[in-house]
């Protein structure tokens, strides 16, 4: 993985030094909280409904055992003792005090991280393939390009007061497992009919209030072309994207009123401008960050045989090992959504735990997912009944990977002042009660996500089964979505009807399921028999 | 208290900076403002006679005058571009990247802020209207070309 | 009433205007009545609270403070799903407090 030259540690080190003076002059009060807010957003750090939240970046989902031990260390030691996995692949705290978060940011130096762009209107984390350089259907490792982007990015002088957040995710692969399309910029490394390798552009995807699914605006960008085709998107952006609505903000709306070709034209424009202005790096640079993301050192003529028979390891093997491109080697999830738990939660001895295990038995590499799980992307089959026990030993070896049971739920309103509605204690009940009657396993894949609120953070317009928290004259109320999909075929999830309180989304979740039950054929998942079928079935079985 | 900050040598413009839309009727004028709704890229045919662009910031938090900024140095203007209006400590150094060099805040900075936020950035990671070294051409040996 | 509520500008601990000063505990909040956004805008001037805002409550017969919404009592007492987080860890009752 990427390590920082005394350039990228400069850059950190002069970032915490910013910051330390920033939170001093509002301390003393030389900075109003309207002046100091973009400042602090800017370092991830939000005022929310408990405390300070400071959200710590883990650019494209990538660390290391030294990273994840230093990420519990702050949360013993200036938190209450476990973070939360989000999902755009960062970690976030609940209970920080503003006069540790610069000692927190100088922690985090050390150990080459930071909460640079987490938050506020500038371009945040970039996300990609949580299985990327370990699985075999990639065209070629997106990390360094997303590594490359996130520099360019990094402190950008134009575009730190855009309209509206912007994210980016990177992938190589026909199977987008990073929500690609949901982003703001969505970027697929591609080879066009020479062979050559180049970026397909989709611009103008995000979920919220008006979710969308990115258009393709471009086919093929050269490499050596990257960051100038970027720049050129951002500063139409910037220039265009609308500032008299915060909901109308994001790139998204300006993409859909200006038309994509419209857009992709005035982009094409700018383009021509600025590959005149010399702001590509060479492709030196993208050879240097590359070599840090070689392959890690494999044995060769390892077995692929793997002894399932002690039942309960092979469940977890099936539900949550994903193949590797090298023989004799595996990708192991870890699932952060143990049955009643709180979904994305660790506590400070789960990631040391997971820290010592990824040194162990994953050349010291892990991932965050967005959908708030682990990953421990090259783990030898020999290792992995050993692996198995210690994370069960944990509560961290839960079997449940991509069924019912591994909800992604935004935090909610037990913790967020946005929400309207409580997610987590949904998630909780709807784990138990379909691990209680056995029916998980039977549902197979169903990616069911929760968000509190209609900002999406849960991701629930791309839930097989959406659940979307709303405040019905000061009650909690929710609204069920079915049929969103965040993969290649990317699809937004359709309201059935009228909202349930706490308990009867937990019943009507269960009615729908059944109504898959009853209906699919031949190895379909719950999305592909809802796509035949359509809403009309279960809409009758949940409102008769 | 500095009132307005001048990294240049030769004589600030007396004249009043007119609007875009009044300099299209009066194009002697030396001196224009630029508004965030304003295309900075029609002032450029009249760059060589321009010697202020001002461009206004009425909240810190719309960033189109940083793309302004530097659309008039990519295309050539030599004269003052100064930031007017809701100019703060913490957007100096990124104001100075995008091309301005000087700068008339409403609200008066202490100057040992101002010292501090200009010497902030060892190093920068991107090329933009000034004339710094981007980190990955020092990587690469690469000077400014 | 109205009671006023905000942020510990250091710390971040949300706190309740008693009419003295910042509580951290609800049950000592104070009916500002029309007083809010004077009361607010001196406080937080004076860097005693950070974004300081009204909400509605009532007063309970047991003399404690009900924040109107459910947002507010969350607030109030911290997560539902992590009692062990909360103001009251040894209280039994306080999730049916808040809902």
């Amino acid at each position: 993985m990427y390590r920082y030259d005394q350039y990228d540690q400069a850059m950190v080190d002069a970032r915490v030094a910013e910051f330390r003076d920033q939170t001093r002059r509002r301390i003393e009060g030389k900075l109003s909280e309207d002046q100091f807010k973009p400042l602090r957003l800017q370092n991830g750090l939000y005022l929310q409904l408990h405390a300070y939240m400071l959200r710590v970046a883990v650019p494209y989902g990538t660390l290391n055992s030294a990273q994840m031990h230093v990420l519990a260390d702050i949360a013993d030691k200036y938190d209450r003792g476990y973070g939360h996995f989000t999902t755009r692949q960062n970690i976030q705290y609940n209970w920080i005090k503003l006069e540790d978060a610069p000692d927190i940011l100088a922690d985090l130096a050390k150990v080459e991280m930071h909460a640079i762009q987490t938050s506020g209107n500038c371009i945040r984390n970039i996300s990609s393939d949580q299985f990327a350089g370990a699985t075999a259907d990639e065209i070629i490792d997106p990390r360094p390009y997303a590594e490359l982007l996130r520099q360019w990015s990094s402190f950008h002088p134009e575009f730190l007061a855009l309209p509206r957040k912007f994210k980016i995710a990177v992938i190589a692969s026909d199977t987008d497992r990073a929500a690609m399309k949901l982003h703001d910029i969505g970027i697929r490394l591609v080879k066009n009919d020479a062979g050559e390798l180049g970026a397909a552009f989709y611009v103008g995807g995000g979920m919220g209030r008006t979710p969308m699914v990115a258009p393709l605006i471009r086919d093929f960008v050269p490499l050596d072309q990257l960051i100038t085709y970027s720049e050129a998107c951002l500063r139409v952006y910037n220039r265009y994207g609308r500032r008299d609505n915060k909901y109308k903000a994001r790139i998204k709306i300006l993409v859909h009123e200006l038309g994509k070709d419209e857009y992709a034209r005035q982009v094409e424009e700018e383009f021509a401008h600025l590959l005149t202005q010399n702001i590509e790096p060479p492709l030196a640079e993208l050879e240097r960050i590359a070599a840090h993301f070689t392959d890690p050192a494999f044995e060769t003529g390892l077995s692929d045989d793997l002894d399932l028979s002690d039942p309960d390891f092979a469940l977890w093997v099936e539900r949550n090992c994903a193949a590797h491109k090298q023989p004799g080697y595996i990708i192991a999830n870890i699932s952060l959504k143990p049955v009643g738990g709180i979904p994305g939660d660790a506590s400070a001895a789960q990631i040391h735990l997971m820290a010592d295990l990824a040194k162990a038995y994953s050349f010291d590499e892990l991932r965050v997912t967005h959908a708030q799980n682990i990953v421990l992307p090259h783990v030898k089959k020999a290792d992995l009944y050993t692996l198995w026990q210690k994370l069960e030993a944990a509560d961290l070896g839960t079997a449940n990977i991509d069924t019912i049971e591994d909800i992604i739920a935004c935090p909610g309103l037990d913790y967020c002042s946005l929400a309207n509605a409580r997610s987590i204690p949904v998630a909780q009940k709807i784990s138990k009660r379909f691990a209680e009657t056995g029916k998980s396993d039977t549902l197979g894949e169903l990616k069911l996500k929760i968000s509190g609120c209609i900002n999406a953070c849960g991701h629930h317009h791309a839930g097989h089964i959406g659940i979307l928290g709303v405040d019905r004259k000061g009650v909690e109320n929710y609204q069920l979505l079915l049929g969103g999909c965040e993969g290649d075929d990317t699809s937004l999830g359709t309201i059935t009807g009228p909202g349930f309180d706490e308990n009867g989304i937990v019943g009507a979740v269960e009615k729908a399921t059944d109504v898959y039950l009853a209906n699919r054929q031949d190895g379909e998942r719950f999305l592909d028999t809802y796509r035949r079928i359509g809403m009309a079935p279960f809409k009758e079985a949940l409102y008769g | 208290m500095v009132d307005v900050l001048r990294f240049r040598d030769d004589e600030p413009v007396g004249d009043p900076a007119v609007t875009v839309d009044a300099f299209s009727e009066q194009t002697n004028a030396s001196a224009v403002r630029v508004e965030p709704g304003d295309d900075a890229r029609d002032l450029i045919p009249f760059l060589e006679q321009l010697r202020l662009i001002e461009v206004d910031f009425p909240s810190f938090m719309d960033g189109r005058g940083y793309s302004a900024a530097r659309i008039l140095r990519e295309a050539g203007y030599k004269g003052e571009l100064r930031a007017v209006g809701d100019v703060l400590i913490d957007q100096l150094s990124h104001l100075r990247r995008c091309g301005f060099d000087a700068f008339a805040p409403e609200k008066g900075l202490d100057p040992a802020d101002v010292e501090a936020a200009f010497n902030r950035w060892p190093e920068v990671y991107q090329a933009a209207a000034d004339d710094r070294q981007p980190i990955w051409a020092k990587r690469h040996g690469i000077t400014n070309g | 009433m109205k009671i006023l509520t905000g942020n510990d500008l250091k710390t971040g601990a949300v706190t309740w205007w008693t009419g003295q000063d910042w509580s951290l505990h609800v049950e000592d909040a104070a009916d500002v009545g029309d007083e809010a956004d004077a009361i607010a805008a001196r406080e937080e001037g004076a860097r005693r609270v950070n974004a300081p805002y009204a909400i509605d409550a009532v007063r309970e017969e047991t003399g404690g403070v009900r924040p109107a919404h459910i947002k507010d009592r969350i607030r109030a007492l911290g997560p539902t799903v992590r009692p062990d987080l909360t103001l009251k860890p040894a209280d039994p009752e306080v999730g049916n407090w808040v809902i």
